[in-house]
């Protein structure tokens, strides 16, 4: 199992403070706090990619290329590439040259994007937002595994004799993911690529998540990619951890009760019951958090969210402390304890990694055999 | 022997509520009429008024608590729906519209809905035509064609020589809404349907 944690990259006012910080001091912490992650153990830091304020992470790259230069292990992916409004020919290069300078280290969480005027912005539109998912990664997956590529579609100009440039690490993309809360086409086209499902499951109750990867581990499996069982799921999740249960909820209601995504709506102890949000004792956090497994099954990668809603950068640095310290080596035990065998512990690792950290892992991802489609 | 659902959802505020006896009086209507046709038929009432909070926060959020759900999937797999609003500002509650515009826009397609409102004065009767009618054609709903307002004074006088009374409206709407309901073929099962990703690429090709 992989634990990490995933950025919105939200500017939010501290409502308790009343202090807003800058652009410059959100982007610097945001550094700290993946700094932070790999200090404490954790697998993964993920990033989400905005176009409008209050967020600031419009360039995942650049972020990711300098916390690549400064850590050793961390996987870094985002939470999520819009594949919707970026040009598949520049990920598929901006994301190869970031697997370079972070020897394979890197992820891709594919989105759609949820902010509406992003389309047209970017030249798109949002009624084609599905068709432009699986159009612009189709090409994406072709151009990370052929050489020379042809391709001819609806929403792009058509290429001939191109080859996207730097090549793969070793030849192997990076692993792919892709995020949806409740578009089925989505899970579709994860299992038919044999790719990673991420289930945001923030903000939303487990029957939607439940719904979505019961679908998607179907669907993988009559794609022939091995069992439904054996399928590639993440989940996300998001946690305010204290050591004893009042002092985490006193601390974090100020923020719940403000914060622009659950603020003047219902209680913190409703929103608890209905979503994945917890709020307590680390005991609670491992409780909680196991209980995802009763119905999405064995999975093999959790992210949390904790910088957000206003949240200081002091305190999301002491949650990972929590969470590094108490939280995910009791997770990591439990989960390995139940996990059934020929399930696969982990998303698969890039051969670099795995090269490089000579631990025994059951899945590494293959070179790609270089054939040209007819 | 199929079972029909019917449910009527009521957006009366009051207890007692004449939205919600007119509500009941449609529903039993509806069921005489189907009951004749040897249908065994199941019934619900969905007072919004017991949801009003929820729905709210379901605006803020973005998901419905467990009641809410609860009567949303309740309506969206009823076989037949029969709404009624009490008349604010010349139109339907706006608790009567919120609640629908947290069901699925394809969620009602085709399902046989009975349209009603009450009111003070006979004066608001235009708003079947021109609220609810529109509301239900844009959900894409088979509205039955003989709509129901009910005014303060309808509750306690017969017709006029333009008009059949209270009674015998609620009766024509309800054979009619019956019928229909009665007509429509049984709904599938349309939870996890998938298409293939062949499907998918190839709506992507060019002709």
């Amino acid at each position: 199992m992989q634990f990490g944690i995933f950025t919105v990259g939200d500017v939010t006012t501290d409502p308790t403070t009343g202090r807003t910080p800058t652009e410059h001091e959100r982007i610097k912490d945001t550094v700290a706090i993946a700094l932070k992650a790999e200090e404490v153990g954790l697998d993964v830091f993920a990033t989400g990619e905005h176009h409008n304020p209050p967020f600031v992470p419009s360039s995942p790259t650049t972020l990711l290329g300098h916390i690549a230069a400064r850590t050793e292990n961390l996987i870094l992916s985002t939470s999520t590439t819009l594949i919707t409004t970026n040009d598949p020919v520049k990920i598929a290069e901006d994301y190869a040259t970031l697997q370079h300078l972070a020897d394979g280290r890197v992820d891709l969480m594919m989105g759609r994007g949820n902010t509406g005027p992003v389309y047209p912005w970017f030249g798109q539109d949002i009624r084609q937002g599905i068709p432009l998912a699986i159009e612009h990664y189709s090409l994406l997956h072709k151009l990370w595994r052929e050489d020379v590529v042809d391709w001819e579609g609806k929403f792009r100009s058509a290429l001939q004799g191109f080859t996207s440039t730097p090549r793969p690490l070793d030849g192997v993309p990076p692993f792919v993911w892709h995020g949806s809360i409740r578009s089925p086409e989505i899970a579709e086209q994860a299992a038919y690529y044999g790719d990673g499902f991420f289930a945001n499951h923030i903000f939303w109750p487990k029957q939607h998540t439940e719904k979505m990867v019961r679908l998607y581990r179907q669907r993988y499996a009559h794609y022939g990619h091995g069992t439904p069982e054996q399928a590639i799921v993440g989940l996300g999740g998001q946690v305010f951890i204290r050591k004893n249960s009042q002092d985490a909820v006193r601390e974090f209601r100020p923020y719940f009760d403000n914060a622009p995504v659950y603020g003047h709506g219902p209680s913190l102890e409703e929103f608890s019951r209905e979503t994945p949000l917890t709020v307590g004792s680390p005991q609670e956090i491992i409780e909680r958090t196991l209980s995802f497994r009763d119905y999405v099954g064995d999975y093999q990668r959790q992210l949390f969210l904790l910088d957000h809603a206003g949240l200081p950068t002091k305190t999301v640095l002491e949650q990972l402390d929590i969470l590094g310290e108490e939280v995910i080596p009791v997770l990591r035990k439990e989960f390995e304890s139940l996990r059934p065998a020929g399930v696969p512990t982990t998303a698969p690792l890039h051969p670099a990694v795995q090269r490089k950290s000579g631990t025994q892992q059951p899945v590494t991802q293959q070179p790609v055999t270089q054939k040209q489609e007819a | 022997m199929r079972t029909l659902k019917l449910v009527a959802v009521s957006a009366g505020l009051s207890s007692p509520s004449s939205t919600r006896l007119l509500a009941d009086r449609l529903l039993q209507a509806a069921r005489y009429r189907l009951a004749e046709q040897e249908y065994a038929v199941e019934v619900e009432v969905i007072e919004l008024r017991d949801l009003a909070v929820d729905i709210a926060k379901n605006f803020v959020t973005g998901f419905p608590s467990e009641a809410l759900r609860t009567a949303i999937d309740t309506v969206t797999g009823a076989d037949g729906v029969i709404t009624v609003t009490p008349v604010f500002t010349a139109s339907y509650s706006g608790l009567f519209k919120s609640f629908f515009d947290l069901i699925d826009p394809a969620a009602l397609t085709g399902v046989p809905v009975l349209i009603a409102a009450t009111g003070g004065t006979a004066r608001h009767s235009l708003v079947l035509d021109h609220a609810l009618r529109p509301l239900f054609a844009y959900l894409r709903a088979a509205v039955a064609p003989t709509a129901v307002y009910a005014a303060s004074e309808d509750w306690g006088s017969g017709g006029d020589e333009y008009t059949e009374g209270l009674p015998a409206r609620i009766t024509r709407a309800g054979v009619e809404f019956a019928e229909l309901v009665a007509a429509r073929p049984d709904r599938a099962d349309e939870d996890d349907e998938v298409v293939p990703f062949e499907k998918q690429l190839a709506d992507l090709r060019f002709d």
